[in-house]
């Protein structure tokens, strides 16, 4: 038998199921054993009913994204087979449940096995019938041949509050797919063992970015739900109270990003987060925002647009949005993280440099990376490095010395950079306003004024340090780049390492600042390469379309476009490579 | 102690002579000093309109922001820090029109904040355009041939959406809107104050001898019960809406000390944002 290093299932039924909840139990107990997982979420805008999957990917090294081939489907409805059975390897399963899937009305591919597995009616022999789940755990970690005692602790987590009898029930059910399994079947895709790992977590991007946004010094977060960004809001609603602080949820996108500007003209480090038509609400918040020089973050988990789009569905197509939104023009910064581990890591970066560069600062995640769940190594995130920086700020001795009546918060300086006063401070008062404003705040439509504190707003900017602003993997000469940002990170990894296996000079530049564009930091890559390919789940390449402006590469940038909602898998970059090279 | 020159701002109002916002100005600036507060701990939030200009005009923290959100942003100022003022004031268009979701939601959430609305009954910045206060049948701009829309009653609209503070004032009276104001400051939870503040360039409907003539001063009715919900909506039925004076108010849990774990704690601005290692270790546990 071949032992494996990395196996992928499919867990597929109606939505409101708990189809998760298998994923969540497996995930947790062979993180536990020292693998690596990705999880992604395939779900629809219905709460109850119709079809929803998850995928998860187990690998004894890192893993990224999620894995096009599946060893095993535990199938609870018919487009679980119907849908994903043309991405089982030869020699794959399906599980069904025969309950609710009547094999004979689906035509079954040839090299592959459909074995009848009564989930439904064991669990309800345990007790109860939503105890399926838990038999499927059991049966999924059979095949993959795991001990199955680090499953105790993680029923255990998981049904705790519910007290112990649940926990027993849940546990049986577990050892009972398990025994059938085993009687049913060989241990068909037994996973290479793993050495016990250093501490890691398992979590979404919107969980990092919650988390991250804490560790940052973010106490107040204002927010209307939205899919993706809603776990955000619902996270620091739980969470910013054990830390002094507060979320609210608003009467819409205007009156949140509002909050947030309040709350960061007074001192607080202020989020929201939204998506699609949350960001196109905020627009003119953002220029405000902009031209009063206010610390703010806004974290936009993409997905598909325009109006409503696709609500549950990826796309990277906020970008002209982000970097250019809002009549006129005012400064941003726009972070783009690409793993849960940056998505956390960014958000600290996004707040200091909020309050250094006195903007607004987006954080561009994206529905796939906002609610896939990764492994997270904490040895990696080294959160004891985490700084707060507020940037630059007039004490009270110099007011106090001050000879002038209103604080001048908007004085012309060599780095565009003026100390804010925050109100409360003696001295310190000033005027605030969108309308151009002298030194003192207020407002003045003097030519030269103009002109000056424009190029003030605009000069900030140039200072924004560089350094990870990209990362850089594959081969240092590369003759053909591939470039991306955001989740798609994971199959772009993934294409070169195949690539690079092959014999191909392949490098990869994830660009992990959008604006301003390290365009310096990108050149590097791009004079060397031949052929470059920019990789974006969009449909006019935006990415694309902003290197342009930047690099003179036209002649030889491809773009790789993908915005059918599904997320652009490795084999999809490496045939659109093949037939380019 | 606060005088009315540290409350001045060395800028001429960019108003027309005569316009009903001087009052509104001058009757803030003479709260603020009655009520002792120092210009430092004053926030005066204001939004885009003629009115909005007035966040410019008095030397405290002042913050004119976008036309129908000043409400939203005074909110998050006091979220943020409890210990200051926050009074927010702007154009019936503003408040009511593009404004108008915020106005209800504030209402009901009752953050402790003052908010002054400078009705003229028309746009005034874009001169002379409806708004939503202005009459069936008024002649504008933009209704030459008269408004074909039912105005909106804001005392009406903010009881039903339960503001805790509800007052009613006209520029005409620089007196009585002071001491309107200083209740509405001392009140803690959401305070309204709507004043008649006439347009005399574009309004020449509403003026101040019309308020002067029409308006019905509560004062002068001792039946009145200002905590009785009921009598302060007829009574804003009878008048038509032309009334002066302390609509209702009743005392209700502030927005602040509703929120689980935040009555009396130190102000999110004042927190120290570095966390310890332990409390890393409780953010992260559940994701362990
Ligand atoms: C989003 C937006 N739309 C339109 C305007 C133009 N605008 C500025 S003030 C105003 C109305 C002013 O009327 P009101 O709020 O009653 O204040 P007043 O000028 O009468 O004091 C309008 C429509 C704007 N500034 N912003
Ligand atoms: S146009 Fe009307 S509201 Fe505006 S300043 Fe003149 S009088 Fe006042």
């Amino acid at each position: 038998m071949n032992i494996k290093s990395e196996v992928s299932c499919l867990v597929g039924g109606m939505q409101g199921e708990g189809i998760e909840s298998v994923g969540e139990i497996l995930a947790k107990a062979l993180g536990r054993n020292g693998y690596y997982l990705f999880g992604y979420r395939n779900f629809s805008s219905r709460i109850k009913g119709g079809h929803s999957d998850f995928h998860l990917r187990i690998g004894k090294d890192p893993v990224y994204n999620a894995s096009e081939r599946f060893e095993l489907i535990l199938a609870f409805d018919h487009e679980s087979i119907e849908l994903h059975q043309r991405s089982l390897i030869d020699g794959g399963v399906i599980l069904f449940d025969p309950k609710t899937v009547k094999i004979d009305q689906i035509t079954i591919r040839g090299g592959i096995q459909s074995i009848a597995f009564p989930f439904s009616d064991m669990a309800a022999e345990l007790g109860s019938k939503q105890m399926k789940n838990m038999v499927a755990v059991g049966a999924a970690c059979a095949l993959f041949d795991q001990p199955i005692g680090v499953f105790g602790d993680a029923v255990r987590e998981q049904f705790a509050k519910k007290g112990e009898a649940i926990v027993e029930k849940n546990m049986a059910a577990v050892k009972k797919g398990h025994e059938f399994l085993q009687e049913l079947m060989d241990t068909r895709f037994p996973l290479e063992k793993q050495p016990q790992s250093g501490q890691r977590l398992f979590l979404s991007g919107n969980d990092a970015i919650s988390i991250g946004a804490v560790l940052g010094g973010c106490r107040f977060m204002a927010g209307y739900p939205i899919t993706p960004a809603s776990d955000i809001l619902e996270n620091l609603v739980q969470m910013l109270p054990n830390y002094g602080g507060v979320a609210v949820q608003t009467e819409d996108e205007l009156a949140a990003i509002a909050m947030v500007i309040g709350a960061g003209y007074a001192g607080t480090r202020a989020m929201t987060a939204t998506a699609g038509p949350g960001i196109s609400l905020m627009q003119e918040a953002i220029g405000l925002a902009g031209a009063t020089e206010t610390p703010i973050v806004i974290v936009d988990t993409q997905r598909g647009g325009p109006s409503s789009g696709m609500a549950t569905k990826i796309e990277q197509s906020d970008l002209h949005a982000m970097i250019t939104g809002t009549h006129g023009e005012a400064p941003r910064i726009v972070l783009a993280p690409s793993t849960v581990e940056e998505a956390m890591l960014d958000m600290p970066k996004a707040f200091n440099l909020a309050e250094k560069y006195q903007c607004p600062v987006f954080v561009a995640s994206d529905l796939v990376l906002s609610t896939s769940k990764q492994t997270c190594e904490m040895a990696n995130l080294q959160l004891e490095d985490i700084q707060i920086d507020r940037g630059k700020r007039v004490a009270e001795t110099e007011l106090a010395m001050s000879g002038d009546r209103v604080y001048k918060r908007f004085a012309i300086t060599d780095d565009g950079i003026t100390a804010r006063s925050i109100p409360g401070q003696k001295k310190g008062m000033h005027h605030v306003t969108g309308i151009e404003h002298g030194p003192t705040g207020h407002p003045s439509e003097n030519p030269a004024n103009r002109v000056a504190q424009m190029s003030k707003r605009a000069r900030k900017l140039q200072c924004v340090p560089m350094n990870d602003a990209i990362k850089y993997e594959g081969i240092p000469q590369a003759e053909v780049l591939l470039i991306g940002f955001g989740s798609t990170y994971g199959a772009i990894r993934e294409a070169r390492l195949w690539m690079q296996k092959e014999g191909a000079a392949v490098g990869h530049v994830h660009v992990r600042m959008l604006h301003p564009l390290p365009a310096a930091e990108i050149s590097q890559y791009t004079e060397k390469a031949k052929t470059i390919i920019v990789v974006e789940q969009n449909s006019t390449g935006q990415l694309a379309n902003l290197l342009k402006q930047h690099i003179s590469i036209h002649a030889k940038l491809h773009p790789c476009l993908k915005f059918d909602g599904v997320p652009i898998s490795p084999s999809e970059i490496t045939s659109f490579c093949r037939e380019l090279i | 102690m606060a005088t009315l020159h540290d409350y001045r701002m060395d800028i001429t109002p960019n108003w027309c002579p005569g316009c009903g916002d001087f009052s509104v100005l001058a009757a803030i600036q003479k709260a603020a000093v009655n009520l002792n507060i120092e210009p430092e701990n004053f926030v005066l939030q204001s939004g885009i309109g003629c009115s909005g200009r007035i966040s410019g005009y008095l030397n405290v923290y002042g913050m004119h922001t976008m036309h129908g959100r000043s409400l939203a942003v005074a909110q998050g100022v006091k979220l943020a820090n409890r210990d200051l003022t926050v009074v927010c004031a702007g154009g019936d268009g503003d408040g009511f029109g593009i404004g108008g979701n915020h106005f209800v939601h504030a209402a009901r959430r009752n953050i402790d904040i003052t908010y002054i609305v400078m009705d003229n009954q028309i746009y005034g910045l874009t001169k002379g355009q409806m708004s939503p206060t202005s009459p069936k049948g008024f002649l504008t701009k933009s209704s030459p041939e008269g408004n074909p829309e039912s105005p909106i009653s804001p005392l009406q609209l903010a009881l039903s959406a339960n503001a805790s503070f509800i007052a009613q004032g006209f520029s005409g009276d620089i007196k009585h809107i002071t001491s309107l104001i200083e209740q509405g400051i001392r009140h803690k939870g959401f305070a309204f104050i709507n004043i008649f503040s006439p347009c005399v360039t574009f309004n020449k409907v509403f003026t101040y001898d019309f308020f002067k003539q029409n308006i019905v001063n509560l004062d002068d009715d001792p039946q009145y019960d200002s905590t009785d919900r009921t009598m302060a909506f007829d009574k804003v039925e009878q008048t038509d809406g032309f009334v002066k004076g302390l609509i209702y108010r009743k005392e209700r849990m502030d927005f602040v000390d509703a929120l689980p774990g935040r009555s009396g704690k130190e102000n999110l601005s004042n927190q120290d944002l570095q966390l310890s290692a332990d409390q890393v270790q409780n953010l992260l546990q559940r994701y362990m």
